[in-house]
């Protein structure tokens, strides 16, 4: 028996662990007395919002989750995509938001981490990374710092390990100044009858702990920091900020692919939030059985630990696995020869019990499916802010027209949100693995498959990860459709079929009802968009409680879609790739200026309805773009989002390796501002050799398209069919703006 | 790496793992590719040059065996004093992914024959400390025996400050040993093997290499 003391386990106690008067109750009912301490911290992160996802539950269950192409959806570590000949993508996207505002560096790098281990926990070759960033304004010295190093987390980790970072979005807002949101997003390929999942079967069966050392580091990470709002406390928490080592992750990424090879393993966890206790519980639970744990088998950095700190510990780049009774050795073999600790911790048993040891005695005895299974779920109060009717009020007839368009272009594409991101993307490797077909700063990401371990195949993978807050916090269920709708748009910009989709639904603080309406409406969104789109939402994350003293984030339903080429090298860029093209105009332009960057950044004006969403159009429109891909009618595809069409035009022009200027001739039947820098929905610019072909094909297909112009010269040149160019500004220049957008508002630290 | 020479240029590489003492006897060529060896928290290719391989690697390059050294492979050459200089962190404090434009000022056997000299090759280089460094008396000694393999320049082939980088002295890029069978480079030729990802320029280096061993294997 050691001398140490434990806290006594009391309601006040239950308290300062974010339980509540009820939860404690249930506990204690579950139990038939009292938890002990280490009882006490497992129940508190188990049913934490993060690890519990217990107010979010309810309305995840109406999420479409099933697809033809779906092998696994929510619920394993990440989602697993058929691709065919017997290859799946495997992916998901996670929040790692409170922690990068506390310590950006290595917040955002463990981020990166986590999300490796979830793809490759299931046996797949990580081979992409997306980001999905969010800030306060950049003016801000604190911003400023908060984007350099979450940039420099991000790269640090990412490139160490060898995973390209091939696209993302950054976007900055004031409702991010006190949360900012760094959503990490992986992407792995494995073979289809490799996969691998969280079990632990086998009754008599090693449970084996591999990777790094336990430490103090991350204790409560996922109770106390990730579910609970920011208040003035918050900076002294650092010390539930973990540690990321990308070089034992690395080696661990190696380990345990070379180890998945064999038939020696049964399950494997990553010990992520809420370390060995989630990723044990998770696995006994999923398989019905029970684990027997030793804690003085865990490999331990420091001395001293006690057992609430070694099952709470949120160490980096640790894994739980069980493997086959007696193959102990092969196992411990393979993590020793990658120098990475490797111990057998336990057994798995038969009696559906989590009984842990510490030192001779039984210190947790608890039945494993009231904790995993039985977590609270929650049916919060909702309610429709009372100041949304005021927030959609907009009166076009009041929005002074535009009266410089070529000042409101410029203004445009030096404003951070649509300026270059390559001052961010350039501290990424976008290129190890040597799969990257087409790098960040186009509409998605394209990269081609490769067998893992083997030879590339014909195959591509495109991405995207999109949301537009703005839209979302004006009408979350428009909002969270027109998210969905425009990374699977951006998606098939390249060519590629969207097959599914991965969610972060980053909000403020479920226990008010407004902002619990915005998450079921989001939800509603989402789910409306995947099912007319047939992009089955097969993995995500919720990340509550992104406020600061009472102010929530505008909602930010973060969505990625994955989408599949048959033949990688049959794809369209973003940009005008030459001059003497047909410029093609898909879609409809409408007078839709509510909620535009134009208002925003011209008029001061964050109000109106966003645009509509026609999800029909958009599937249409998906068909048309892979069939005119295929059949090389178009040589590039470029979705219309923020700016609208003028902004648009300058990405289309400034985008590639070389400039292309473009002359356009758009009919007018709504004002000149909303035609230049409307935000429409499911508008595509398109460059294109036989234009009459793929208007015919855009006929057959249902979707109205029409020649606006031609690419070539050094300008850019729009205005109406009749008259005088709205705009009519040299390419070059432009694009010196929009590269410097950024770097310009960093001083010192935007040097390049 | 191992997909541009093994699968690219058919010249069957295989990986050796950094605890072995000795390389195959059948090696002809010795390639140490980019990453980032035990993570380079200290300075970048420090704790690598102790990895039990490289023993082995110096003997293979003392006996005039080719060894390329691409990215991290160019700072564990000259940690382990197989290349004079060093590489320090880049002058603007950043990691830096992009394509670059590298003139090629020595086109000889076994690392260059392929191209000319004055070619401008279009290479990526992706790395945090890129900036290469050698004091005035080492810089004029590289000068005079022509160890300066490929400078940084503009698409013209014009080396100057503006096409720098990195900050690297006389926009270094790659250097040979005074006996020229050892090259370090920054760029990364494998990322341009192939013309429809990242183009072909990286061949007129990778592909002399694998002509060299192929000459060196063929009965004379």
């Amino acid at each position: 028996m050691s001398d140490y003391k434990e806290p006594v386990v009391d309601l006040a106690l239950a308290r300062e662990h974010g339980l509540t008067d009820a939860e404690y109750e249930c506990i204690v009912e579950i139990l038939g007395r009292t938890p002990s301490f280490p009882e006490l911290g497992i129940f508190s992160v188990m049913w934490s919002e993060h690890c519990s996802y217990k107010s979010s539950k309810k309305y995840l269950k109406t999420l479409p989750t099933q697809g033809a192409c779906v092998l696994h959806g929510p619920g394993e570590n990440a989602g697993v995509v058929d691709i065919g000949d017997g290859l799946a993508a495997v992916f998901k996207i996670e929040s790692h938001n409170h922690p990068s505002f506390i310590a950006p560096k290595q917040g955002a790098a463990t981020g990166v981490g986590g999300i490796l281990r979830d793809v490759f926990t299931m046996g797949a070759r990580p081979v992409a990374n997306l980001d999905s960033l969010r800030l306060g304004p950049l003016d801000q010295p604190l911003h400023q710092y908060l984007l350099a190093g979450v940039v420099e987390g991000i790269g640090s980790y990412g490139n160490a390990v060898g995973v390209a970072t091939v696209g993302g979005e950054t976007q900055f807002h004031a409702c991010y100044t006190g949360n900012i949101l760094v959503n990490a997003f992986n992407l792995g390929i494995i073979e289809t009858h490799k996969i691998f999942l969280a079990r632990a079967s086998g009754v008599g069966n090693p449970v084996m702990y591999v990777g790094s050392k336990t430490g103090r580091d991350g204790i409560h990470g996922a109770s106390l920091l990730a579910s609970a709002e920011f208040d003035a406390e918050s900076e002294a928490k650092l010390p539930t900020v973990q540690v990321g080592d990308p070089f034992t992750e690395k080696c661990l990424i190696e380990a345990c692919l070379e180890l998945m090879a064999t038939d020696a393993v049964v399950g494997i966890q990553d010990m992520g939030a809420a370390g060995l206790t989630c990723s044990s519980f998770e696995m006994a639970s999923l398989s019905g059985t029970g684990i027997a744990l030793d804690l003085d088998a865990v490999p331990q950095r420091e001395t001293g630990m006690i057992p609430y700190e070694l099952l709470l510990s949120e160490s980096q780049e640790r894994m739980l696995l069980v493997a086959q009774a007696g193959r102990e050795e092969e196992v411990a073999e393979i993590f020793r020869r990658w120098d990475l600790d490797v111990a057998v911790v336990g057994r798995v048993t038969d009696d559906g019990r989590m009984r842990i040891q510490w030192k001779g005695e039984t210190v947790v005895d608890i039945p494993v499916d009231p904790v995993a299974k039985s977590s609270p779920e929650l049916d919060r109060p909702v309610a429709r802010p009372a100041n949304l009717g005021e927030r959609q009020k907009l009166d076009l007839a009041s929005v002074a027209p535009e009266e410089d368009f070529e000042a409101a272009l410029c203004e445009l594409l030096d404003s951070p949100n649509l300026g270059s991101k390559e001052w961010i993307y350039r501290q990424y490797d976008q290129l190890v693995q040597g799969d990257t077909v087409i790098r960040p700063g186009g509409d998605a990401a394209l990269i081609r498959v490769r067998r893992p371990g083997g030879e590339p195949t014909a195959k591509g993978l495109a991405m995207s990860v999109d949301c537009n807050p703005r839209w979302c916090w004006l009408d979350p269920r428009v909002g969270a459709m027109a998210a969905v709708a425009e990374a699977a748009r951006n998606v098939a910009c390249t060519g590629a079929r969207p097959l599914a989709l991965t969610n972060c639904l980053n909000f403020g603080n479920p226990e008010r009802p407004e902002i619990m309406w915005e998450f079921a409406e989001a939800t509603r969104g989402i789910s409306a968009a995947a099912l007319a789109l047939e992009t089955p939402v097969v993995s995500g994350n919720v990340s509550f409680y992104n406020e600061t003293s009472g102010r929530a984030i505008y909602p930010t339903p973060t969505i990625a879609v994955v989408g599949l080429l048959e033949n990688w090298e049959r794809h369209a860029v973003s940009h005008f790739p030459r001059p003497g093209l047909a410029i093609v105009l898909l879609g409809e332009n409408r007078e839709e200026l509510g909620g535009s960057e134009w208002l925003a950044l011209r008029r001061g004006l964050e109000a109106g309805l966003p645009p509509i969403v026609d999800l029909e159009h958009e599937k249409r429109l998906h068909g048309l773009l892979a069939a005119a891909v295929a059949r090389d009618l178009i040589h590039s595809a470029h979705d219309v989002s923020d700016g609208g069409l003028a902004v648009a035009f300058a990405e289309c022009a400034f985008g590639g390796p070389r400039l292309v200027g473009a002359t356009v001739r758009l009919s007018v039947g709504i004002r000149p501002d909303a035609l230049l820098f409307g935000e429409s929905t499911g508008r595509v610019i398109v460059a294109a050799s036989d234009a009459k072909a793929l208007i015919e094909l855009a006929q057959q297909s249902g979707v109205p398209a029409e020649c606006i112009g031609e690419t070539g010269g050094d300008r850019l040149t729009v205005g109406p069919i009749e008259g005088e160019p709205w705009l009519d500004l040299e390419v070059a220049p432009l694009r010196e703006r929009w590269r410097d957008a950024i770097p310009r508002r960093l001083g010192g630290l935007g040097e390049s | 790496m191992r997909f541009a020479f093994d699968s690219v240029l058919k010249a069957s590489a295989r990986l050796v793992w950094h605890k072995e003492p000795e390389l195959p006897p059948e090696t002809r060529a010795v390639v140490l590719p980019g990453g980032f060896s035990y993570g380079d928290y200290l300075r970048c290719g420090a704790m690598a040059q102790y990895s039990p391989v490289m023993a082995a690697v110096r003997r293979f390059a003392d006996a005039g065996g080719p060894v390329l050294g691409v990215c991290n492979g160019f700072q564990v050459l000259c940690e382990t004093g197989l290349l004079p200089g060093a590489l320090l962190r880049n002058q603007n404090l950043h990691f830096g992914c992009e394509f670059v434009n590298l003139r090629v000022e020595r086109a000889n056997p076994p690392f260059a024959s392929r191209a000319v000299a004055g070619q401008v090759l279009r290479i990526p280089i992706k790395n945090g400390e890129g900036a290469y460094f050698a004091a005035p008396p080492e810089l004029a000694r590289l000068e005079a025996n022509g160890q300066i393999a490929l400078r940084y320049c503009d698409e013209n082939g014009v080396v100057g400050e503006a096409s720098n980088p990195n900050g690297s002295v006389a926009n270094i890029a790659g250097i040979t040993n005074e006996r020229g069978n050892v090259f370090g480079l920054m760029p990364h030729p494998e990322h341009a093997v192939e013309a429809a990802i990242g183009g072909t320029d990286g061949l007129f280096l990778l592909g002399s290499l694998a002509d060299a061993v192929r000459r060196a294997d063929s009965p004379r």
